[in-house]
């Protein structure tokens, strides 16, 4: 006879049962996956899918039959047969108490989304379970760095809560390792090497800290100029505009404003990742040197602006003339590699279709 | 990218260049995998790297060579894939045994042991992968670069599986998507070869227009061509969305060429410095005002989409390219009403974007090809064969660059990109807080040729090619090795592609950028 055991693990169907529904698993897979799978919302604070699970905040508790205390579940591997509560009426007190301690510290809870993707975090669990922020009161660690005069990261320990998904990212994601966590208990700090500023660290200034903390301790200075305008925040799936790694990035607007931008956790390329470029670098779409109106050139050389038609008319007639003075071999067209697919397919069919020639080419020879 | 065995990253400075694609190869690093940086500075991926090899500008042919003649030697080829999957194989095997690597040590002034190091990881790994940029193609031997790096993995079976492969990464956003459209001399829309005459008669259909079954000439043979008398000459250009005069080598040059045409009309999102010599210029939407499709280095087609209103009368490339064809008295645009149509027509007419339409791309869950509509799209190309049946070794031999170090010029000087630039900074030296981290470019030098030119930290010299000269402010790092110095080409400041353009790749017109004899002196006071 065939035991359990001697079939691999990989062959076998796992389950677990999750408040009663039986659920299959993956080998390897923690309490908490398998939960988040099934939709239970078990709260998180220190916890970011991309990073190695950490097991600090607790919060992610549950109940497993044979097992007495409540055990973490990001940090739990889920065994076959397991008996998973997520919700219980203890469980859910603990997580209440734990969340009341955690923000005894007299924090802001008061977070302004612009601040980064994940900021809401502990404002929303506290209000998920009507925790009373001021029902502790105690001495508060993190100090806020203010001096660092930086212009995309505020860096407001005062709101920290030790979960060092910053730390955690910019090591594990990045590769980076420009901040760490120096001194315990009341006196943890955030901070970089010798206490520089993050100019003078390894910071590219890719922003992740700022994506992934839930508190807004750290917060995308950029955007939060946006702070004051009246209209709700717009959030808009495209792609970054610089290198050709393709980023997908939620575009953040207010009214007719981009205000900030935000990398999409599900991108396909960039999984949550961004650079200093695609994460910062967008101020050109408003700057007051962008062109408004076509311009024509004058007889004394210099331009003047003019409405579409008569500008249009003028570039259609020049190449109508050369057409006919010069013949189909004379006129060329150069697309970009920066422009979406319509341009270069209409620069493309532009060439062909007026003269007949492949003379036709992009910015990728320089 | 998180899943080769060993990392050979070739003239790549990822960290900078394509830093969320470097996070992924850090991963992989941090795994376990083995990394091999080729790069003549010390760039952070090469301090991330389990072995540097600091290699003299323009001798990668040489150091390939060795590497194939060390594996080939050790017999780390994979004589299976050779056999069912390639051609020319006892012909290669043949040729790279006379260069050794201390053959290749003497032009590439990487120590040998380096190079059979490099390459017995190389041949050991199971996968190794390959990662280049613009080191590798911006060579008059590009194209011969590329090819060894082909040649290496037909040899030791690393195509077509996960984790493998020869990878190039893009420089721009929708440099890949340029040419899908068929904006390129050789091909039209989907890679359909110019030169075949069935491809040319289904276009010439399509447009309404007998289109040359041949290719067209390059963007470099079309600037040498402006303004010229003969019956070659060319004068009249529409240029989309680059600003060829700072981008482009030999900036004098191109300048003339542009100064020279009857014609020329630019669309742009600023008064670049190409731009203010067209004799018509049009406003574009930008980046989060225009709806529309890119696709990335993995050939992935991803949506763009419009968050806000373009500024003042801006409008989409396509729409004023359409305007101007249409007031030419052409038809063929007249049914494109939004990018929609647009991009629903170069699917139509290419067969790698056969399955695709606008509607189905909402998400980038697509790497072209995608030949028809229940295709799930290719992340990996040429998994079970070639497109072109066999993968064909190319004998290629060691050539010297276009110009080489001598008395009057001996400094090698080479260019490429910053982390917080990009290109001429239309864009990032537009953004706030970008000057706080980069506002000045700068010559990398290294602190002991410094200290032989005389020449102190933060101090302007004058550096000069054969095609002219200019001012930049010295900085002395480790980062560049002995004899040879490195800028930028982002700040019109200091305009180095003065300097640049001693010559193209004969096959592809790539200027060679990467690589150009200077001087550098003080400046007389």
């Amino acid at each position: 006879m065939i035991s359990a055991k001697d079939v691999p693990a990989n062959a076998r169907i796992l389950t677990v049962s999750v408040d009663g529904e039986l659920v299959e698993f993956k080998d390897g897979e923690t309490i908490y996956e398998v939960a988040d799978r099934c939709s239970r919302e078990v709260p998180t604070l220190c916890y970011d899918p991309r990073l190695e699970a950490f097991g600090s905040c607790r919060l992610c508790v549950v109940e497993v039959e044979g097992i007495k205390n409540p055990v973490a579940s990001c940090t739990t591997k889920a065994t076959d047969g397991m008996v998973i509560k997520t919700r219980t009426n203890d469980i859910e007190q603990y997580r209440k108490t734990l969340l009341e301690m955690v923000a005894s510290e007299n924090r802001n809870l008061d977070i302004d989304p612009l601040a980064g993707y994940a900021s809401q975090e502990l404002g929303k669990l506290i209000e998920r379970y009507e925790a009373r922020p001021d029902r502790f009161c105690g001495k508060q660690s993190g100090k806020t760095n203010q001096e660092d005069k930086n212009p995309f990261i505020l860096r407001d320990y005062d709101n920290c809560i030790s979960c060092y998904r910053c730390v955690r990212v910019c090591a594990e994601q990045e590769g980076d390792h420009a901040i760490n966590i120096i001194n315990r208990g009341f006196e943890t700090q955030i901070s970089t090497e010798f206490g520089n500023d993050l100019r003078d660290s390894q910071c590219t200034f890719c922003g992740q800290c700022v994506q992934t903390c839930p508190t807004g301790a750290l917060s995308d200075k950029k955007a939060l100029r946006a702070k004051e305008l009246p209209e709700e925040i717009k959030k808009t799936r495209s792609v970054c505009p610089y290198c050709g790694v393709g980023c997908t990035v939620d575009i953040l607007s207010k009214g007719d404003r981009v205000v900030g931008i935000q990398p999409a956790m599900d991108g396909p390329a960039n999984e949550g990742a961004l650079c200093i470029k695609g994460q910062y670098a967008f101020d050109f779409v408003h700057h007051p040197d962008r062109l408004k109106k076509p311009l024509i050139r004058q007889e004394d050389g210099t331009f003047k602006e003019s409405d579409w038609d008569e500008a249009l008319d003028a570039a259609a007639k020049g190449y109508k003339k050369v057409l006919e003075e010069n013949g189909r071999r004379s006129i060329y067209g150069i697309a970009s590699g920066r422009a979406p697919h319509e341009a270069a397919y209409t620069m493309q069919k532009f060439i062909r279709s007026n003269c007949g020639t492949n003379y036709i080419d992009n910015c990728s020879r320089s | 990218m998180e899943y080769p065995e060993v990392i050979f990253a070739i003239g790549t400075n990822m960290t900078e260049c394509h830093p969320v694609a470097a996070t992924r190869l850090k991963k992989a690093v941090s795994r376990g995998a083995k990394m091999v940086v080729v790069d003549p500075r010390e760039t952070r991926l090469a301090q991330m790297a389990d072995l540097h090899l600091r290699i003299r500008v323009g001798s990668d042919v040489a150091l390939l060579l060795a590497m194939a003649n060390v594996i080939a030697r050790e017999d780390l080829i994979d004589a299976e894939f050779i056999e069912s999957r390639t051609a020319g194989s006892e012909e290669f095997l043949s040729h790279v045994k006379d260069f050794t690597p201390e053959w290749a040590s003497s032009i590439c002034e990487v120590p040998a042991e380096q190079i059979e190091q490099a390459a017995l990881w190389f041949g050991a790994g199971t996968p190794s992968a390959i990662y280049y940029t613009l080191g590798i193609t911006e060579h008059i031997c590009g194209v011969d670069n590329v090819q060894s790096l082909c040649n290496l993995s037909l040899m030791t079976g690393n195509l077509g599986i996960k984790g493998g492969g020869i990878n190039p990464m893009r420089g721009q956003n929708n440099i890949q998507g340029a040419g899908d459209c068929g904006a390129v001399p050789s091909n039209f829309p989907g890679f359909q070869a110019c030169a075949d005459p069935i491809n040319a008669e289904k276009f010439s259909k399509a447009y309404g227009t007998q289109i040359d079954a041949e290719k067209g000439i390059t963007k470099v043979a079309a600037l040498n061509l402006c303004g010229s008398e003969g019956p070659d000459g060319i004068h009249a250009m529409l240029i989309d969305g680059e600003n060829t005069v700072v981008t482009d080598p030999d900036k004098n040059h191109c300048e003339k060429a542009l100064k020279s045409l009857q014609h020329l009309v630019v669309i742009d999102l600023f008064m670049t410095e190409t731009a203010e010599l067209a004799d018509v210029v049009f406003p574009a939407t930008g980046f989060a005002e225009t709806d529309g499709v890119q696709t990335n280095t993995e050939r992935r087609v991803q949506r763009l989409r419009a968050a806000v209103p373009a500024p003042g009368e801006a409008k989409p490339d396509w729409w004023i390219i359409s305007e101007i064809a249409k007031r030419m008295g052409n038809t063929k645009f007249d049914h494109f009403k939004s990018a929609k149509d647009v991009f629903n027509e170069l699917c139509s007419l290419s067969p790698i974007y056969a399955g695709l339409d606008w509607d189905r791309i909402g998400d980038g869950e697509y790497q072209w090809p995608v030949p028809e509509k229940d295709h799930p799209g290719t992340p990996r190309l040429h998994e079970k064969e070639f497109k072109n049946g066999k993968g064909l070794f190319k004998i290629i031999g060691y050539r010297d660059p276009a110009e080489v170090i001598d008395k009057d010029y001996p400094v090698w000087l080479t260019t490429g990109r910053r982390l917080q630039a990009y290109h001429t900074r239309t864009q990032t030296g537009r953004s706030a807080g970008i000057d706080y981290l980069l506002n000045e470019e700068s010559l990398e030098i290294n602190p002991s040729d410094a200290v032989d030119w005389g020449i102190n930290d933060g101090e302007i010299v004058e550096m000069e090619s054969r095609r002219g000269k200019i001012q930049i402010k010295a900085r002395l790092t480790d980062c560049s090795p002995r004899g040879t110095v490195f800028t930028s080409f982002s700040f019109a400041s200091v305009p180095v592609n003065v300097l640049t353009g001693s010559g193209y790749d004969p096959v592809t017109d790539t200027a060679e950028l990467k690589v150009c004899p200077v001087s550098i002196a003080k400046i007389d006071k």
